[in-house]
């Protein structure tokens, strides 16, 4: 009771978060209707292309929050939360290439492709059960929240700060981008996961099913949204704020400095693994190339646009950079790069508050 | 000068009932020898440069302690080692009989009593006057139960109350950053109020006050004596001379002398130091 | 039937070749009696002539089995120009004029044949090549030419020469050939042609009947380090080949010897290997060792600034197309100036506006990073560009049978010395490193004692950034240049500099070379990917024991707040 009227003043007090709750409930009431009710044809009608383009984007937005989660009010900026994507990816692309089954051009009732054309006889361990969907979907927060743990209970028990922290998360996930590119990992590889067929016996190729995943991806965000705001509203995230601005300080009022840090970045890290798992089955492919840095870092960057400590910012952001980025990709991909580089630049040397921090300035010069 | 224990009314001290006060797991120590703070023989050095030369001092319980003594004396590095944020290379720290503080760490010392005021005024700048007292306020600090804390009506008079000593009532939701130094100062005597320590290490608590505000703290500290142990650091003679019962100077990380202001100041080896004699 | 008839013409050639060095054969073997009687029963071929224009006259018309009992007379004829000739034949540059049978030394040019005369050496033609047919030869007079080559040359002053002649005539012995080894090994005086003729002849008297020529054979191979060696005593560890005791056992000891002398030899290669990835490491490392570990500021482009010098290099070496060692001595100065002056303008233009927020920067940094990459990118095209190697810096030293090191990593691994003594000379030795120091470690200080930090600042960062450029001039001759050269050394750099102890360039150096010799240690045991990997995580677990790196920064300073 306690906190569900904790949660209810937290949403109170957020206009952006109002904003952006409203906007998803209508995209999960459009959306469909002018998918699957408008005929092709028409001029309202919103192409499953699209469909599936405003999915991928909302789950950057999920996993923006995530970083802003641990970089805007905890200072830690991950540079490698792509990581933890990637793996919430690979765990639910290990359940749907168990779903392909005999269909696979090898037609093996249980080793999916890529195994059979490495000679391997029989599933390695840690394939075992993942055709189970809630197996799946426990390893999807599982994996990505041990290996944080793991991770974090080292980085944060040393005390390893700042720029050093972030140099070392790219590391990690550098580290794990070599390791999936090898054949004996066994996960695909270079190639990766795909050809995926079903998601719990839909075909993941149908209109329904792209707006059902669509509509999954906007109430995983909408949750995850309204869950940051809780966490962000609580004591516990005065105290992470509290750390990220004076960690000392914060110690020695008798706060766990890392059992703090390591509990927000533990979080932080299920949830980037979430939006990882709501990624693959609607771009149908996972590879070791989702673990490269620069995609680490480009995620930081819609954050630091967005704005950074405000969660709804980071959404901003999100859908900001990567529509431009579609935009300019087919019109003038020679140009994205620059443009990306500028933002970088720019973002940080004008806009330390993000797109979202022009907002309330300009209100303030009404009044 | 010094305000008899009847001034105390408008700080208005009251010490919350010792059960509730810290998380279960804290240890709280044992004081049957009258002694609530032993530092032995505790040397640290950085680099060569002896900053604590065989140091040993004894707080008794209820004390107020002033230490002087010149820069680079190993005040500021004292109390790193007894917040646990300096690790001494050789000697010994106990809170009362059974604490060894050299095994905790600064939270868990925090937790077990002792509270600290930096030099420098530290607040936590982005959160408002009000959460800043919430934040130091002394009750379980473990990761869950922080989660789901929420401000009992006990509590919020409390923070009410201390936002009265301080004198910040009008600046509660006022962020900490916007505040001035002498608030700052202040907002920070106010979080160490929050902790309810047993023992308070007060840094140089009147730097950048007005001569009102220092008095006014002058009389806040002697009143937290008694119920607590404090020890302040500072230079302004006149500051040290106006709350202090017994005075230690410091020299090269080593006790120069000990005992009441006069004594001090007529012992040879003071005059010496102070005065190049 | 084809079969029977080549076997045999080997058996012929083979024996007229034999009886083609009585010069250098003194005591006629059985196989030199052998070649005799045939040669003799050969008497239906025509009369072989002995002068020299007369033999070359008689190998324009001789058909190819003739051409060998030609070859000895040539040989016989001792004409200076004899080697010259077998060169020009064994090239097929040896023409018969089909109009007065004339022979001569050709060389291709547009008009046709260049001729030269190969009694007088004089030039004349060109002559259309139509009118030429060449004097042909076939495998086995090819193997012959060239061991008759073989044979000419190990007269020669030249050491080098010599050997290679040996190794030659070592490829397919027969009794003559080693008659011949075993001759030159009395007068031979370098000890690398004396070793080579050694293990040849050891090796053909494993063959021999005799075990104690055998056991002999052994004792001098133990003393080998080939490869091959190992395999021809292996066999002799078989009692079904080798029937004497004696001979296995001390095959057996001299197997172990020489595969403890080349595993030793192996583990100064890896050592060195990993040297010179270590050396890469450290020139990549140490720049950032400046601006990160004396600045404090992280700069991500900084592997872009490695790529731009290698572009420096690349372009600097198509302005000089032919002075190879020109354009690399060139383009390390002009690359330190351009990744310098580009290390200026992102000081003055992004990082000067962002100390004290480390986070940012590196966030700025990065962006000016993908900006780099993609202004080559359209500039050079995204394809890989490749600097290419001088002369001195090609091909490897060989040290012994076990032991060669390439030359570019060697000289790398000296560049890197020599860069980083002087950069250690420049921040020691002089006003700028004092000025440079002063404002890392007190900038309040520096400038009330009139420092122009401002311009410091831009000097430190410009030197960094030059010394990447360097760095990318080095790398250039290890890898092709391309717009993501510099993306792969970032990570490794950082953690260089970390590993090492921030601000210290001793500790980068040592750091940067301990890093590369045990990721070559552990590549042999798990693959590079996994010594990748397990580099990585052992620095991340490094830095959680020893935050401060190898050689922590001292004061009170670093104790940190």
């Amino acid at each position: 009771m306690k906190s569900q009227s904790l949660l209810l003043s937290a949403l109170k007090a957020d206009r952006g978060g109002q904003v952006l709750l409203g906007l998803l409930a209508i995209a999960a009431v459009a959306v469909p209707v002018f998918n699957l009710l408008v005929p092709e044809g028409s001029f309202f009608h919103l192409s499953t292309y699209t469909v599936t383009l405003f999915g991928k984007y909302l789950c950057y937005a999920l996993l923006a929050i995530a970083v802003d989660l641990v970089w805007g009010y905890c200072g830690i900026l991950s540079l490698g939360h792509t990581a933890f994507f990637a793996l919430g990816g690979y765990a639910i692309g290990m359940y749907l290439m168990r779903q392909i089954g005999p269909r696979g051009v090898y037609g093996d009732p249980i080793l999916p492709d890529f195994m059979v054309f490495l000679n391997w006889k029989e599933l390695p361990w840690f394939w075992e059960g993942m055709n189970h969907f809630p197996v799946a979907l426990l390893m999807v927060v599982l994996i990505p929240g041990l290996l944080a743990l793991g991770f974090g209970w080292l980085a944060f028990r040393s005390r390893v700060t700042g720029v050093y922290l972030s140099i070392m998360t790219q590391a990690l996930t550098f580290a794990l981008l070599l390791a999936f590119f090898r054949n004996e990992m066994g996960f695909g590889g270079n190639n990766g996961l795909t050809d995926f067929k079903e998601l719990l016996g839909f075909d993941l190729k149908t209109p329904g099913m792209r707006v059902a995943l669509f509509l999954t991806t906007v109430s995983a965000l909408a949750i995850g949204y309204i869950g940051c705001r809780y966490v962000i509203a609580s004591r516990l995230g005065r105290v992470v704020q509290a750390v990220r601005d004076a960690e000392g300080r914060t110690r020695f009022i008798g706060y766990q400095v890392e059992s703090y840090k390591l509990w927000i970045w533990v979080f932080s890290a299920m949830l980037a693994g979430i939006a990882g798992a709501l990624y693959v089955p609607q771009v149908g492919i996972i590879n070791p190339g989702e673990f490269a840095p620069i995609n680490s870092i480009e995620v930081v960057i819609w954050v630091a646009v967005g704005g950074r400590g405000t969660l709804y910012g980071a959404v901003a952001g999100a859908v900001l950079v990567n529509y431009a980025k579609t935009w300019f990709t087919a019109a003038f991909p020679e140009i994205w790069l620059y443009a990306l580089g500028a933002l970088f630049v720019v973002a940080t040397l004008f806009l330390p508050k993000g797109v979202v921090g022009l907002i309330p300035s300009r209100k303030e010069k009404l009044a | 000068m010094s305000a008899s224990p009847a001034t105390t009314g408008p700080v208005g001290l009251r010490t919350k009932p010792t059960g509730k006060r810290r998380s279960t797991n804290a240890p709280s120590p044992d004081l049957s020898h009258n002694i609530i703070l032993y530092v032995e023989g505790v040397t640290k050095s950085f680099d060569g440069f002896k900053a604590l030369n065989d140091l040993s001092i004894y707080i008794e319980t209820g004390e107020l302690r002033c230490i002087i003594g010149p820069n680079g004396a190993g005040k500021t590095t004292m109390m790193d080692v007894i917040t646990g944020k300096t690790q001494p290379d050789t000697g010994s720290v106990w809170f009362g009989q059974t604490i060894d503080l050299l095994g905790l760490t600064e939270p868990e010392i925090a937790q077990a009593g002792i509270g600290r005021k930096f030099q420098k005024p530290t607040v936590f700048p982005e959160h408002s006057v009000f959460e800043n007292l919430e934040l130091a306020m002394a009750c379980d600090k473990s990761v869950w139960k922080i989660l789901f804390a929420k401000l009992n009506a006990l509590q919020r008079e409390r923070i009410d109350e201390v936002l009265g000593i301080i004198g910040l009532k009008d600046q509660r939701h006022a962020k900490a950053g916007a505040l001035s130094h002498g608030q700052k100062q202040w907002l920070e005597i106010g979080m160490l109020l929050m902790q309810d320590p047993l023992v308070l290490l007060v840094d140089e608590p009147v730097a950048g006050m007005t001569p009102q505000e220092t008095e006014r703290t002058a009389e806040l500290l002697v009143g937290l004596a008694g119920k607590h142990s404090v020890v302040v650091v500072e230079h302004d003679m006149n500051f040290v001379r106006s709350i202090a019962r017994k005075v230690t100077v410091l020299h090269e990380g080593h006790v120069l002398a000990e005992g009441s202001m006069d004594e001090v100041q007529n012992d040879p080896q003071v005059k010496r130091v102070y005065l190049g004699e | 039937m084809i079969h029977f008839t080549t076997s045999l013409r080997r058996c012929w050639l083979a024996a007229c070749f034999a009886a083609s060095l009585p010069l250098l054969a003194q005591e006629p073997s059985t196989a030199a009696d052998a070649a005799a009687e045939t040669v003799a029963s050969a008497e239906a071929a025509p009369a072989v002539p002995t002068a020299f224009p007369d033999v070359l006259r008689a190998l324009g018309g001789a058909s190819l089995s003739e051409r060998s009992a030609l070859l000895d007379a040539l040989l016989a004829a001792k004409h200076p120009n004899t080697a010259a000739v077998l060169q020009a034949w064994l090239e097929d540059h040896l023409h018969v004029r089909d109009a007065d049978g004339a022979v001569f030394i050709t060389a291709e040019t547009d008009a046709g044949y260049a001729l030269t005369d190969p009694a007088t050496l004089a030039t004349s033609g060109p002559e259309p090549a139509d009118g030429f047919s060449k004097v042909g030869s076939n495998n086995s007079l090819r193997k012959l030419l060239r061991s008759a080559l073989a044979s000419f040359t190990l007269g020669s002053p030249d050491a080098e020469v010599r050997l290679s002649a040996v190794k030659e005539m070592l490829r397919a012995p027969d009794e003559s050939t080693l008659n011949v080894l075993r001759e030159r090994r009395a007068i031979e005086t370098d000890a690398a042609v004396q070793a080579a003729i050694d293990a040849g002849l050891a090796y053909a008297d494993l063959t021999s009947d005799n075990a104690d020529t055998r056991l002999a054979a052994v004792n001098v191979l133990s003393g080998s380090l080939a490869g091959e060696t190992i395999a021809k005593l292996e066999a002799l560890r078989d009692p079904a080949n080798e029937p004497d005791e004696r001979v296995r056992s001390a095959a057996a000891v001299a197997i172990s010897s020489i595969s403890l002398k080349r595993s030793l030899y192996s583990g100064i290669e890896t050592l060195f290997f990993g040297l010179s990835l270590g050396s890469v490491l450290v020139l990549a490392a140490i720049g950032l060792a400046i601006t990160f570990g004396v600045m404090g500021v992280i700069n991500m482009a900084h592997g872009e600034l490695m790529m731009i010098g290698a572009y420096t290099a690349y372009v600097v070496q198509l302005l000089l197309p032919n002075h190879l060692t020109a354009s690399i001595l060139i383009s390390i100065p002009a690359a330190f100036l351009v990744s310098g002056l580009v290390g200026i303008a992102i000081e003055r233009g992004v990082v000067k506006h962002l100390y004290g927020r480390p986070l940012e920067t590196l966030l700025a940094t990065f962006g000016i990073s993908l900006i780099l990459q993609q202004l080559v990118r359209s500039i050079f095209s995204p394809l890989n560009r490749s600097v290419a190697t001088p002369e001195f810096m090609s091909g490897q030293w060989v040290i012994n049978d076990a032991l060669s090191l390439t030359w570019n990593r060697l000289y790398i691994v000296l560049f890197t010395l020599v860069v980083f003594a002087a950069l250690q000379l420049i921040l020691r030795r002089t006003s700028l490193g004092l000025t440079v120091r002063a404002v890392s470690q007190n900038r309040a200080m520096a400038r009330s004692m009139g420092i122009n930090s401002d311009r410091v600042d831009a000097i430190t960062f410009g030197l960094g950034s030059g010394i990447a450029g360097v760095a990318g001039v080095a790398l250039s001759q290890l890898t092709n240049v391309g717009p993501n050269l510099g993306q792969s050394y970032i990570i490794d750099s950082f953690m260089v500099v970390v590993f090492g102890g921030v601000g210290n360039l001793w500790g980068t150096l040592i750091g940067g070379m301990t890093l590369g010799v045990a990721g070559k240690l552990l590549e042999p045991a798990v693959g590079a990917v996994m010594a990748k990997i397990a580099m990585l995580v052992f620095i991340i677990l490094f830095i959680q024991r020893r935050k401060q790196g190898l050689f922590p920064q001292k004061g009170r300073a670093a104790e940190g707040h």
